[in-house]
């Protein structure tokens, strides 16, 4: 066995464990015996509320980190991510805005897909601000703009909110969370997650060959009209789908592909199924100690993985200034 | 035999002609070095011919086929190309940056034994065996320039395009990848056509030397004739002397001025 496939494996094992740990773990802890016993109170906890917050953490986590991997793969800049590149502010932005839309377009998919879109504008963006030379400093900065645009956007909102109401609902897109999640919000957005992984799994090859710069993969036959597209997509698909029934959970992407990468042998195509794994660990992990972490009421987990992600991003940026500079 | 084929050529960049009306048709089976200085259009000339860029006015043809008709992977299996950026982005394995050069071959199920023995021949060929575990990264730039070559060779290309693949190589690797261009061109059948900065070096490998300047070509023939002290003074601006040396002509610069 591969290093690679040993890494997928221990990162599924873990997945495994984890998720039997989430549907345990929080304020009630529950024994395996009320998993199958129907009239145990428990049961509803376990099946109602903390099944689909485990799946939702595997889907969403996944999407994070294969939106990442696949970011720093076309970009072949280590600090791409759709959270510290404003791409999932940009799609909180476009889930804040249906708000103002009246009361018909509360519904969930109208949502997802205001949250879908402003991601999607977000990775065009991006990829316009920092040009094809793609030196870091020109993304970062890029990245930066569209942090600061969307911020004064939700801002504006917040100002502008009509309700009290409106005021919590915004500021729970900006601090994700997965608790209270019902089946219905992971049926919506697993499907769409799915078809951006998928997306993004068909340019590993093209990634790969980016590895030789934009010419060089040019001449290797890859289309990078084509690849350049169904990144902006699957980008948008991954993130948008994420943060429309999660909020903004950053750092996700940052920090998977990076601690992966040497494991796996650096290939950014053969980075991305690992990243989708490790994303889903990552996610599992630090949403089941933000159950567990003692508070009044709980920590969201945008903020704790904005707590645990700053000095990561921090570290890595002074880890590449030889190459900044 | 196979014939890649430039007709009237233009390129401007920013309002200016880089390339301005070159005129040249390539047979393989043999090595052609474009040489000129700075800013002569060489390497956007080069990218033309590889298919990479589209000229402003003019055609390249591979076999009366316009290359930009050609379909990308179909085009990348003809034509293999070496930017002159020796760009690598991440920190891969030798042999696995070599392999990339099956790209334009690899089919859902990843490499298969064909492509294995390809990649293995090409690293053999560049004399990089013995770097296949090392990370590119920490590799020296003449090393990192020959894995790019055994990148190149492992898509077993009818053409290859090189922008400046020499430089940064000492003696003995330069000697070393001459000879493998040579015998690509005299042995395997296969075109060559590499940009130089190094006159000698130029004159011991090539067959045929196109000098360029200013968008044009300044001289084009076999070393000898095209490597002449008048050509020097017009394209470089220097004043040359071509001394008979035992590995073949070596150009002297005597001094600035024509």
């Amino acid at each position: 066995m591969t290093r690679r496939q040993t890494t997928i494996l221990a990162l599924i094992v873990l997945t495994v464990l984890l998720s039997m740990v989430s549907m345990a773990a929080g304020r009630v802890w529950t024994p395996f015996s009320a998993w199958t016993d129907h009239s145990d109170p428990r049961w509803a906890i376990i099946f109602e509320l903390r099944l689909p917050r485990t799946i939702l953490a595997i889907g969403v986590g996944a999407a994070l980190g294969m939106a990442g991997a696949a970011m720093q793969g076309y970009t072949r800049n280590p600090l791409a991510d759709p959270g510290a590149l404003g791409v999932s502010s940009m799609a909180a932005l476009g889930a804040v805005l249906t708000l103002y839309l009246g009361a018909g377009a509360a519904e969930p998919w109208v949502i997802a897909a205001a949250a879908m879109a402003g991601a999607l504008i977000a990775v065009m963006l991006l990829l316009a601000l920092s040009g094809q030379a793609s030196s870091i400093v020109t993304f970062i900065l890029a990245g930066v703009i569209l942090q600061t645009m969307a911020g004064a956007g939700v801002a504006l909102a917040l100002s502008l909110a009509p309700n009290p109401w409106a005021v919590n609902e915004i500021i729970n897109w900006l601090m994700g969370s997965l608790a209270d999640r019902s089946i219905g919000e992971v049926q919506m957005a697993l499907p769409l997650i799915a078809a951006g992984c998928i997306m993004l799994m068909f340019i590993g090859r093209g990634l790969d060959a980016l590895t030789l710069g934009e010419t060089g993969a040019r001449s290797l036959g890859v289309n990078m009209t084509a690849t350049r597209w169904i990144l902006a997509i699957g980008v948008a698909l991954t993130a948008g789908a994420s943060v429309a029934v999660t909020g903004v959970i950053g750092f996700v992407g940052l920090i998977v592909p990076h601690l992966l990468r040497p494991l796996v042998g650096a290939r950014p195509g053969g980075l991305l199924i690992p990243s989708a794994i490790g994303g889903a660990v990552l996610v599992l992990a630090a949403d089941i100690a933000v159950r567990l972490t003692p508070a009044a009421s709980e920590v969201k987990l945008g903020v704790a993985m904005a707590v645990l992600g700053g000095p990561f991003f921090f570290a890595l940026l002074l880890s590449l200034r030889r190459r900044i500079a | 035999m196979s014939t890649l084929s430039a007709h009237d050529i233009q390129v401007r960049l920013g309002g200016k002609p880089v390339v301005a009306g070159v005129e040249a048709s390539f047979q393989s089976g043999t090595v052609t070095a474009i040489l000129g200085p700075n800013g002569a259009g060489k390497s956007t000339l080069l990218a033309c011919l590889a298919g990479l860029r589209k000229p402003g006015a003019g055609r390249v043809r591979l076999d009366e086929v316009d290359v930009l008709s050609m379909h990308a992977r179909a085009r990348a299996r003809r034509i293999g190309f070496i930017p002159q950026t020796a760009e690598v982005a991440w920190a891969v394995e030798a042999r696995i940056l070599v392999g990339l050069g099956r790209t334009p071959f690899i089919g859902s199920s990843g490499l298969s034994l064909e492509d294995a023995a390809a990649i293995d021949r090409a690293m053999d060929a560049a004399g990089v065996t013995e770097l296949a575990d090392r990370d590119v990264t920490t590799l020296s730039g003449g090393e990192r320039g020959r894995v790019l070559i055994a990148r190149a060779l492992a898509g077993d290309p009818e053409w290859l395009l090189a922008d400046e693949p020499l430089t940064g190589l000492d003696p003995g690797h330069q000697l070393d990848a001459g000879e493998l261009f040579r015998a690509m061109a005299h042995e395997q059948g296969r075109g060559v056509i590499v940009t130089l900065h190094d006159l000698s070096l130029a004159a011991r490998i090539a067959d045929r030397i196109i000098v360029m300047a200013a968008g044009k070509v300044l001289a084009d023939g076999p070393p000898s004739e095209a490597l002449s002290p008048d050509v020097m003074a017009r394209a470089y601006g220097v004043r040359a002397r071509v001394i008979e040396g035992d590995g073949g002509p070596l150009i002297e610069i005597v001094g600035r001025g024509g």
